[in-house]
C-alpha cells in the first residue's frame, strides 16, 4: 500500500508541476488542483498509513489512526477548494477582459498604455 | 489570561462582515467602519505592546484547549511590534484611499482591507505552524481581492499570475508542514522547538527537507531570490495604496523566518546547524543586487519602486541571516523603516500616475500639477529608500553593517555598492519625471479645482514616522535589542504555552 500511495502522490505532483508550467490559464488551474490533491494525500500519509483503525475512541479498537491529520486535510481541502474557485473567477475575468487566456504579460502597445509598461 | 490577545483577529473579522452586510451600498458608512476599525486596531496594538513589554510572552488558548492539542495564539514583543507596525501602516494607507477615492472604483474595498488586517494580525500572533498557514491564506485571499481592485486588463492578468504563484506557494507550505509533522508529531511552535532539539539522528534528513521547504515558502512571501519574480508585476499593477499596504506583506515572510528559525530551528540545533544562515545570506545578497540593478534598469516608475522594495527585502534578509541578537535588532529596525519608506514611495508613485497618466520612463511628458510638491516628496522618499543620511534608512544600514562585521569582506561592498546604484536609479527616474518635464514645456498642467490635501498630508504622516524613527533611534533600538534578545532566549515563550511535562 505504501508503494501505491507514494507513487500516486508522485504522479499527481509530476502532472501538476507539468501543467502549471503551461502558457494558458486553464491547464495551470487544473495543475494547481492536481497539486492540491497530491498534497492532501501527502498530509494524510504523514500521520502514518493505517487500515481499519478508528480515529477517535471506540471500545473494540485495537489501535487508532492519527485524527489530527484528518482535521488538517479537511482544512486544506476547504482552503484549496475556495482558492481554486477564486482563481477560476479571476482567470475568467482576465479572459473576458483581454480576449485571450494566455497567462504571461505581453508588452502592451504605447497607445493604450494606461498604467505601466511591461517588461 | 488576557482576552485582548484575540481581539486583533476577531475584531476586523466582525467589522469586515459588517461592512459587507450592513454598509454594502453606503460608501460613507463603509469608510467610517474601515477607519474606526483601523484606529481601534492601532489602540489595541499599543495596549498589547505595553502588555508584552511589561509581562513577557503570554499565550491565549482558544476554547481553553491546552497546547499542543488546541490552537494557541502567543503574544510576545516581536508579534506586538508587528501588530503595531501593521496598524501604523494601515491607518495612513486607508486615509489615502479615502482621500483619493480609490475605494469608489470597485466594490468592498473596506471589507477586504479589514480581512487583510485580520490575516496579517493572525499570522503575527499565532503560535502554531498550521495556523500560520491558515492565516497566510486569509491574508492572501483578501490581497487577491485588493490587488485586482478597480479592474482593468493588465491588472487582472497580473492578478492571475499573483494568485497562481501564491497557490503553488501554499501547496509547498502544506508539503513542508506535513513533512515536519510526520517527523515530530506536532505543529505547535513551542512543542516543535522542544522536539526538534532532541530529535534522533535518523530523522535529521527528513526534518531538514521540511525546514528547507518551509524556508522556500517564506522566501516566496519575502520576495527572496530565486522566487522574487512575482513581486514587480504584482506591485506595479496593483492600485497604488494597495501596493503601499503590500509593503507589510513581504515583511510577513521576514517575520516568519525570524520566528521559526530562531524558535524551532536555532543555529545550535544538532539536526540542522547553521544551514539556514548559509542559505539566506547569499540569497539576501543576490536579492539586494538584483533589486538595485532593477531600480537602475526599470522602464516604468511602478517597477522602479517595486525593485526598490525587493532590494530592501534583500538588505533585511542579509541582516536576518546573521542570526545574532545584534543582527536581528538591526533587521527589525530596518524592517520598520523599509515598510514606511516603501509605502510612502508607492503613494507618491500613485500621485504621479494619477496626474501623468503613465508611469513609463521612456520619454519625458509635460509637467504635472503640483509638480514641485510631489517632486520634493519623491526626493525625500528616494533618500529614505536608498538609505542615505539623514533619514532612518541610513541608520538601519549602519546598524546592519555593524552587525555583519564577521562577513565584512562580502557584505559591506554589496550593501554600499547597491546603495550607490539605487541613488543613481532614483536620480535618473526623478530627473526624467520632474526636470526634463519642465524643459519640455514651461507651463504646468492647469488644475481647475484646488487639489485634495489629504493624500499629501498622509504621505507627510508616513515620512514623519520615518523622521520619528530617526530622532528616537536610541530608545527604539534599545527596545528592539531587548526584543531580539527575547527571540534568542525562547524559554519564556515555550513556558507560556504550558506544555505537558514529558509530552
Amino acid at each position: 500500500m505504501e508503494l501505491l500511495v507514494a507513487s500516486s502522490i508522485g504522479l499527481l505532483t509530476a502532472g501538476g508541476v507539468y501543467l502549471i508550467l503551461r502558457l494558458r490559464t486553464f491547464p495551470v488551474i487544473v495543475g494547481l488542483s492536481l497539486l492540491s490533491y497530491a498534497v492532501n494525500l501527502f498530509i494524510f500519509a504523514s500521520g502514518r498509513l493505517a487500515i481499519g483503525l478508528p480515529p477517535i475512541w471506540s471500545k473494540t479498537a485495537e489501535g487508532y489512526s492519527d485524527p489530527l491529520v484528518q482535521a488538517l486535510v479537511l482544512t486544506a481541502i476547504v482552503i484549496s477548494f475556495g482558492m481554486t474557485a477564486v482563481i477560476v473567477m479571476l482567470g475568467l475575468g482576465a479572459y473576458l477582459e483581454a480576449g485571450d487566456d494566455r497567462i504571461d504579460m505581453e508588452p502592451s502597445s504605447p497607445a493604450d498604455d494606461s498604467g505601466e509598461d511591461r517588461a | 489570561m488576557s482576552h485582548w490577545i484575540i481581539a486583533p483577529v476577531v475584531f476586523p473579522a466582525v467589522l469586515g462582515a459588517l461592512a459587507v452586510l450592513v454598509a454594502r451600498f453606503d460608501i460613507v458608512l463603509q469608510r467610517v467602519i474601515g477607519l474606526a476599525g483601523v484606529l481601534a486596531l492601532a489602540a489595541l496594538a499599543i495596549l498589547l505592546l505595553r502588555a508584552a513589554t511589561l509581562t513577557g510572552p503570554e499565550a491565549y488558548f482558544l476554547g481553553d484547549w491546552p497546547a499542543p492539542f488546541g490552537i494557541v495564539l502567543v503574544l510576545d514583543r516581536l508579534s506586538a511590534l508587528m501588530l503595531l507596525l501593521t496598524a501604523a501602516l494601515a491607518l495612513p494607507v486607508l486615509l489615502y484611499v479615502v482621500g483619493t477615492g480609490w475605494d469608489r472604483r470597485g466594490q468592498h474595498f473596506h471589507a477586504l482591507f479589514l480581512f487583510q488586517m485580520m490575516g496579517l494580525n493572525g499570522a503575527f500572533l499565532t503560535g502554531d505552524a498550521f495556523n500560520l498557514f491558515v492565516f497566510f491564506e486569509v491574508l492572501l485571499i483578501a490581497s487577491y481581492g485588493l490587488m485586482i481592485h478597480g479592474g482593468g486588463r493588465d491588472r487582472l492578468k497580473a492578478g492571475v499570475q499573483y494568485v497562481a504563484f501564491n497557490l503553488v506557494g501554499s501547496t509547498l507550505f502544506l508539503f513542508a508542514l506535513a513533512t515536519i509533522y510526520s517527523v515530530t508529531g506536532t505543529l505547535n511552535l513551542a512543542d516543535l522547538a522542544q522536539k526538534v532539539a532532541i530529535l534522533p539522528e535518523g530523522d535529521a534528513a527528513l526534518i531538514r527537507v521540511g525546514a528547507v521547504m518551509l524556508l522556500l515558502v517564506f522566501a516566496i512571501k519575502g520576495a527572496l531570490v530565486p522566487v522574487q519574480f512575482w513581486l514587480p508585476g504584482t506591485y506595479a499593477n496593483a492600485p497604488g495604496p494597495v501596493a503601499a499596504l503590500f509593503a507589510v506583506m513581504t515583511k510577513v515572510g521576514a517575520y516568519a523566518v525570524l520566528r521559526v528559525y530562531t524558535l524551532v530551528f536555532p543555529p545550535q540545533t544538532p539536526a540542522t546547524g547553521s544551514m539556514f544562515a548559509d542559505l539566506i545570506l547569499p540569497a539576501g545578497l543576490v536579492t539586494l543586487c538584483l533589486g538595485a540593478i532593477g531600480v537602475l534598469g526599470a522602464r516604468s516608475l511602478g517597477r522602479t519602486v517595486a525593485f526598490a522594495a525587493i532590494a530592501s527585502m534583500g538588505t533585511l534578509f542579509t541582516a536576518v541571516s546573521v542570526f545574532s541578537p545584534a543582527g536581528t535588532a538591526a533587521a527589525l529596525y530596518y524592517l520598520l523603516h523599509s515598510t514606511f519608506a516603501t509605502a510612502a514611495m508607492f503613494l507618491v508613485t500613485d500621485l504621479v500616475l494619477a496626474r501623468r497618466g503613465t508611469g513609463s520612463l521612456a520619454e519625458a511628458r509635460p509637467p504635472i500639477a503640483q509638480s514641485g510638491l510631489i517632486a520634493s516628496l519623491f526626493f525625500v522618499c528616494a533618500v529614505a529608500m536608498a538609505g542615505m543620511p539623514p533619514l532612518s534608512g541610513f541608520l538601519g544600514k549602519l546598524l546592519i553593517l555593524d552587525a555583519t562585521r564577521a562577513a565584512m569582506g562580502l557584505v559591506w561592498p554589496v550593501i554600499l555598492g547597491t546603495s550607490m546604484l539605487m541613488v543613481v536609479g532614483f536620480a535618473q527616474a526623478g530627473s526624467l519625471l520632474f526636470w526634463k518635464a519642465t524643459a519640455l514645456s514651461s507651463d504646468t498642467q492647469r488644475s481647475e479645482a484646488r487639489p485634495n490635501a489629504l493624500p499629501f498630508v498622509v504621505i507627510g504622516l508616513l515620512l514623519s514616522l520615518l523622521i520619528g524613527l530617526t530622532l528616537f533611534a536610541g530608545p527604539v533600538t534599545g527596545w528592539l535589542a531587548k526584543t531580539a534578545a527575547e527571540l534568542y532566549t525562547p524559554a519564556p515563550y515555550i513556558a507560556a504555552n504550558a506544555l505537558p511535562v514529558g509530552g
